[in-house]
């Protein structure tokens, strides 16, 4: 799978090393809460709302520099939309391996 | 420049702060999650610029610039491109930034709002956000100009050839019209329920069918005003 990286928010922050420490801190609590949100409301079924949250996750995804887990969720967040879940499993998998990464930085 | 921030995410907000960090010309005086509390901190102080997310839950940036009485020019941050270039119908509008944002990308984007300003007569520049213009009305009792807050009104109602104006601690017997008063109000934040009655959005507590409940006061909601209610409502 796709590894996220901190590249984006490195080449942002240039030698700003406060604004680097920020934006991961700001990143491990709100992506967190975000997962929780899109997971109840899978589990509520209600997937025209959890396509909302995976607006807001996939951006988490390109700051992340995920070119290929971005360009699944856009087309996940159409398909929730429309109601379908069928996609949930492959993004659940993305998801658990960006917790995965945010533990380590 | 001063300018504000837009977007219910916070990663995207802390982004947006740190390019304009690399701009000396740009000020952020403030960041918000939501529209609604940008419209009420605009309701007290004007800015020259506005970075705003267009897709956000409930209230979009679109809803956002069409309640906006006198816009300042705003940039759009999205993901959106096809919402984007639909929004260029709005004057105020002047670019919008696709995320995740490059600082060139980004300083171009800042160079067009500088040139639009330039382009624009003196008198039709917006003053400093230090002025603070627009925050409150000056209502005329007994030969008496009395300040009113506008987050302070919660309704305005017509009776004959008077209004009433109700604030949270009392209430105000004008000789005036409904019709001049709206003029004056920020229409963010006030909307005509009925032909005798004004509301301050922010301060419903609930609506049935045909009727808001604002504080204690039961407010009727006429048929031609209701879908404009409806519109503005952050609905689940």
């Amino acid at each position: 799978m796709e590894q996220p990286n901190l590249s984006y928010i490195k080449e942002l922050a240039g030698d700003d090393i406060a604004f680097e420490r920020k934006f991961i801190d700001i990143i491990k609590q709100e992506f967190p809460l975000e997962v929780a949100e899109y997971m109840g409301l899978i589990n509520k079924d209600l997937p025209r709302s959890a396509a909302e949250t995976v607006h807001k996750l996939k951006h988490k995804f390109n700051i992340l520099s995920m070119e290929k887990a971005y360009v699944f969720s856009v087309n996940y967040e159409e398909e929730l939309r429309l109601g379908h879940t069928e996609l949930h499993p492959k993004f659940t998998a993305i998801l658990n391996h960006i917790e995965t990464y945010l533990k380590t930085i | 420049m001063n300018c504000i921030i837009i977007d219910d995410e916070a990663a995207a907000r802390a982004i947006v702060v740190q390019l304009c960090s690399k701009v000396p010309e740009l000020d952020v005086i403030d960041e918000f999650s939501s529209a609604i509390d940008a419209i009420k901190f605009l309701n007290q102080q004007t800015v020259d610029l506005i970075f705003l997310d267009i897709h956000m839950p409930g209230f979009s940036g679109i809803d956002f610039v069409q309640t906006l009485k006198d816009p300042p020019k705003i940039i759009l941050t999205t993901s959106d491109t096809n919402f984007a270039i639909a929004a260029y119908e709005y004057e105020a509008i002047v670019d919008y930034l696709v995320k995740p944002m490059t600082l060139g990308r980004f300083e171009k984007s800042i160079q067009k709002v500088k040139n639009t300003l330039s382009k624009q007569p003196k008198s039709e520049n917006r003053e400093s956000a230090s002025s603070g213009a627009g925050e409150d009305l000056y209502i005329n009792i007994d030969r008496r100009l009395i300040k009113l807050k506008f987050n302070e009104i919660l309704l305005i109602e017509a009776k004959g050839d008077y209004i009433e104006v109700k604030t949270e601690k009392e209430s105000y017997r004008v000789h005036n019209t409904l019709k001049k008063i709206k003029e004056k109000l920020p229409e963010g934040i006030f909307l005509q329920t009925h032909r005798s009655f004004i509301i301050n959005f922010t301060k419903i507590i609930d609506i049935e069918d045909n009727s808001v409940l604002i504080e204690k006061n039961v407010v009727p909601i006429s048929r031609s005003n209701r879908p404009e209610l409806m519109r503005r409502l952050n609905l689940l």
